[in-house]
């Protein structure tokens, strides 16, 4: 029975539990025992037991991974870093809550980049997750642990953040569906902040049936975070067949050089495919996108280097030295984080210190916003625009470990739309000598809808045969 | 030898009083447990978010509309990044380049701004020293902490020390009667720093400044402000140079030392603060916080001054305890037949020592009886001194004072009574009598001293002078 329930996607078996064929208990215990024999490193805590759920609720007590960045109420919560060994928040974040609420079951936390500083979940203070299609490779990141649980079948589904790239990256590597909503669509509240003015928590799943349903359960008007926003519209599950009468943008600016072949390849046929589907493709300029990842390795390090300085080992968490304050300060800070952690600290300080804050930060506060109107104008033309969502397929473990920059190269198609705080999908679009290629989708702000509509329509044109297991 | 001029602007932060924290729905607490009134917010947790408390907001507004400033249709929110124990998440928030008020003026100083940030922690340091990097061990409270804070930077307007009181005087007297604020110093509800130079008389260049810090009464900022512009004086007169640096005032004696320099002063790299959205007040907001002002201390001791012929000294007294012009006017309003002048001066003379700092609207004195009881006076029912005996019992117990004068036969003697006492007066003091007539005029003091004893003050010293004379032919 247990690989039968495995197979089922999280939306189907939240039906089978509300129609009362399945037992939400049992489900949550093949998961939570798949998970407790997790070999890929995806899990920093697993549940040790089933939590209530309201029969009829409509997550129907479907268990859920939790990215480590979420805060969890008495349940470790780490974002992947040393300096919160043994932290435990007295609180839970909103996201985790509204989905808590609406049934969903937390199995476990899952492993990731650091602070979520990385694209490959080699970052992490607890060791590096693997592939699941090819365990000496990377799952990504900084949601390694999410993607690769849900492509191993660790899990139905499991939240992410993604600041410039962490879901649709490793969704992508992973062969699953990964979607970073609109900023402000889900509250921030309890994301343990990378940086702040661009991290999103969105869904990562195996379809995009299930990325709606969980997408519809996250969003909302929070009072806690000031910067979230209503939705303007209901969440509703995809059903298109078709793209017809859609225009979808193609922007030969980002797709220069250091495009894999293999992921071209895929690409090409996707597009292809849009065409056969009935959507238009059409050339779109975005001049600036890509001075993209320029701008954002100056922006998110800024924001960041202020959101980890409350990590000082007054409060909670590690604390190291000899009792001096500046010992404290310094030892606990050295011995707390992690080396690709700290390059970002200090280069976020530098560049807001005085007399350098116009030439760094200044000018890609300046750029982000040409990005923007980039965007804006597009989608005056345009309904979506189709990317690949990685350069490359899923590479080896420790290739990209010694050169930040080739790594940072991760997020070229994915950053400019962290910027403009647009949603955007990655959907599995074939193989590339079997190893997954995403596809991205993006839209204008609060066009998930749209987004999921034509994804649905493309996933069943594509019939990806996703899970390895 | 060069006149010097001082050249002094204040920095003065003013803790709101509003029911909960700047950023969170901790309530606000004086004297309360340590971390009794703290949150995974206002204590720096992961993953938590500021939320800027409305009613902060308006306070702000009505400071800043109260002082005079433009207000800012957008202002927003910065960073200010620098590590220290009492300061959860490694950076304040605060204002910056755009504050919620600018360009303002209160009395005879200009207003360079005004912003709302947090108050930090407090930390306490175990060890006789006081301070840290001495102390045995260092704990923090997070109570203060996210405490809302409003700063309100002077143009550098003010030239004396005494200047510099005033003005304090009056801007404490301004927030405490719009009623943001508990403008306490010893409690710190109200803390001042000051940034002092000096410079060569009718120059118009500024000196190299320094910043003294935290005085906690007004007495202090008065010494200490004096200490510092005679330091740069003996300084500069012997050819030396002021160098910018924080300076610390010890009042208990009178040492200027010096807490950093301007090299290792922090670079708090500022960039606007990405949780919080900016504050764009509302023309209903600007509406609210512009009914919600009262009669500001200024204009109510010039109203005084102009409409009620008070001396500027008593006008600015009543107008600057908002509590006893209130007293004063509900006073006046009570009795119309009573003179102003004179009944401000029973408030300010009289009652103000019988209340000591309590609030006169608290006291058993009605503003109504001290008005009948000041017409009393003025009519020449009772005397002066009758008076202050009426006043001591209204204090001690309230009442009427017409009924205390009655059951307490306090009425000024005249008439036959009166006449009576000083023929015995004139009988008991026959020497003063010769003396008298003999024109020495001083003389008659024994004579009406005698009919005051004899009347425990019920008479009228004018009247009895006139029987005495008239008795005695002169």
């Amino acid at each position: 029975m247990s690989e039968d329930v495995v197979a089922l996607s999280a939306a189907q078996a939240a039906e089978r539990v509300r129609a009362g064929e399945l037992s939400a208990r049992e489900l949550f215990e093949v998961y939570r025992d798949r998970s407790a024999s997790d070999e890929l490193g995806v899990y920093l805590w697993v549940a040790e037991e089933a939590p209530e759920v309201v029969s009829d609720a409509p997550l129907g007590g479907v268990p859920l991974a939790v990215k480590d960045l979420f805060c969890t109420k008495d349940v470790p919560s780490t974002s992947g870093s040393r300096i919160l060994a043994g932290y435990t928040p007295p609180y839970t974040a909103t996201a985790v809550e509204n989905l808590v609420r609406a049934g969903a079951a937390m199995v476990g936390k899952t492993n990731m980049d650091e602070f979520a500083m990385g694209s490959s979940n080699e970052n992490s203070a607890y060791g590096p997750v693997r592939n699941p299609w090819d365990t000496s490779r990377v799952p990504g990141g900084s949601s390694g642990g999410s993607a690769a649980a849900v492509a191993a079948g660790l899990a139905p589904w499991a939240i992410g953040t993604d600041t410039g790239g962490s879901i649709r990256q490793p969704a992508a590597l992973c062969g699953i569906v990964g979607l970073k909503p609109t900023y402000g669509s889900v509250s921030r509240y309890g994301m343990i902040a990378f940086a702040s003015s661009l991290d999103q928590c969105g869904p990562l799943t195996r379809d995009v049936t299930d990325a709606a349903l969980l997408y519809r359960h996250m969003v909302g008007r929070d009072d806690c975070d000031s910067t979230s926003l209503q939705h303007p519209e209901e969440i509703r599950l995809p059903s298109s067949e078709s793209l017809e009468g859609l225009r979808f943008g193609v922007p030969p600016a980002l797709l220069g050089e250091g495009i894999e072949p293999g992921v071209r390849e895929v690409f090409d046929a996707t597009v292809a495919r849009v065409e056969e589907l009935g959507g238009l493709v059409e050339e779109v300029d975005l001049p600036s996108a890509t001075h993209g990842l320029s701008a954002y390795y100056v922006i998110a390090p800024a924001e960041a280097s202020a959101n980890l300085a409350r990590y000082d080992g007054v409060r909670y968490g590690l604390r190291s030295g000899n009792g001096d304050l500046t010992s404290m300060y310094e030892e606990t800070r050295h011995d707390g984080f992690g080396a690709e952690v700290k390059r970002r600290i200090m280069i976020g300080t530098y560049a807001l210190s005085s007399g350098y804050y116009d030439a760094y930060y200044g000018r890609a506060q300046r750029v982000r916003t040409k990005i923007a109107e980039d965007f804006r104008e597009a989608f005056e033309r345009v309904d979506l625009i189709l990317t690949p969502t990685s350069p490359t397929v899923a590479f080896e473990l420790g290739a990209r470990t010694k050169d930040p920059l080739a790594m940072y190269m991760s997020d070229f198609l994915t950053v400019p739309m962290s910027l403009a705080g647009l949603p955007a999908i990655s959907i599995p679009g074939g193989l590339s000598d079997g190893l997954p290629v995403g596809i991205q989708l993006a839209g204008p702000a609060f066009s998930e809808n749209r987004i999921m509509e034509a994804a649905y329509a493309l996933e069943q044109s594509i019939g990806f045969e996703g899970v390895p297991r | 030898m060069t006149d010097f001029e001082p050249v002094i602007g204040l920095e003065i932060h003013v803790q709101l009083k509003t029911r909960t924290k700047m950023f969170c729905g901790c309530e606000l607490s004086f004297g309360a447990p340590p971390n009794t009134h703290t949150c995974p917010v206002c204590l720096g947790h992961p993953g938590t978010l500021p939320v800027t408390n409305a009613e902060a907001v308006h306070f702000g507004l009505m400071i800043a509309m109260a002082l005079d400033c433009t207000v800012a249709p957008r202002s927003i929110f910065h960073r200010k990044n620098y590590f220290y124990p009492d300061l959860p998440k490694g950076y304040q928030i605060s204002q910056y380049d755009i504050p919620l008020g600018r360009e303002g003026r209160l009395g005879d100083v200009r207003i360079h701004r005004v912003h709302l940030e947090e108050d930090a922690a407090k930390l306490v340091h175990a060890g006789s020293s006081g301070r840290m990097h001495t102390a045995e061990a260092s704990v923090v409270d997070f109570n203060r902490g996210g405490t809302p804070l409003v700063e309100i930077v002077s143009e550098p307007d003010i030239r004396t020390a005494h200047q510099a009181g005033d003005w304090l005087r009056l801007l404490r007297a301004t927030l405490k009667r719009i009623g943001v604020s508990d403008v306490n110093m010893e409690e710190g509800s109200l803390r001042c720093d000051a940034n002092i130079s000096i410079r060569p008389a009718g120059d118009s260049n500024f000196g190299v400044k320094t910043e003294l810090k935290n005085m906690n009464s007004f007495r202090f900022i008065e010494r200490g402000i004096e200490a510092e512009v005679a330091r740069q004086e003996s300084i500069l007169r012997d050819g030396g140079q002021v160098v910018q640096e924080t300076l610390h005032f010890d009042p208990s004696t009178g040492a200027i030392t010096s807490l950093r320099s301007k090299e290792e002063a922090h670079d708090y790299r500022y960039f606007p603060e990405p949780d919080l959205v900016p504050i764009a007040p509302t023309e209903a907001m600007l509406e609210r916080a512009r009914e919600a002002l009262p009669e500001l201390p200024a204009a109510r001791a010039e109203r005084f001054e102009r409409d009620l012929g008070l001396t500027a000294g008593t006008a600015k007294l009543l107008a600057f305890r908002g509590e006893l012009g209130d007293f004063f006017e509900d006073a006046l309003g009570a009795d119309g037949q009573v003179e102003p002048a004179t009944l401000a001066n029973w408030v300010t003379v009289e009652l103000v020592p019988r209340l000591g700092d309590a609030d006169p609207q608290e006291s058993k004195v009605e503003p109504r009886a001290l008005a009948r009881l000041v017409e009393l006076v003025s009519a020449k029912t009772i005397s002066q001194s009758a008076g202050k005996t009426v006043l001591d019992v209204l204090a001690a117990e309230g009442g009427d004072p017409e009924r205390i004068v009655q059951e307490r036969s306090l009425a000024m003697a005249g008439g036959d009574e009166l006449e009576g006492i000083v023929e015995r007066a004139l009988e008991a003091n026959p020497k003063a009598v010769e003396e008298l007539k003999g024109g020495k005029a001083k003389a008659i003091g024994a004579i009406v001293g005698f009919a005051m004893r004899e009347t425990k003050g019920r008479a009228d010293g004018g009247e009895v002078n006139r029987i005495v004379r008239e008795k005695l032919g002169l």
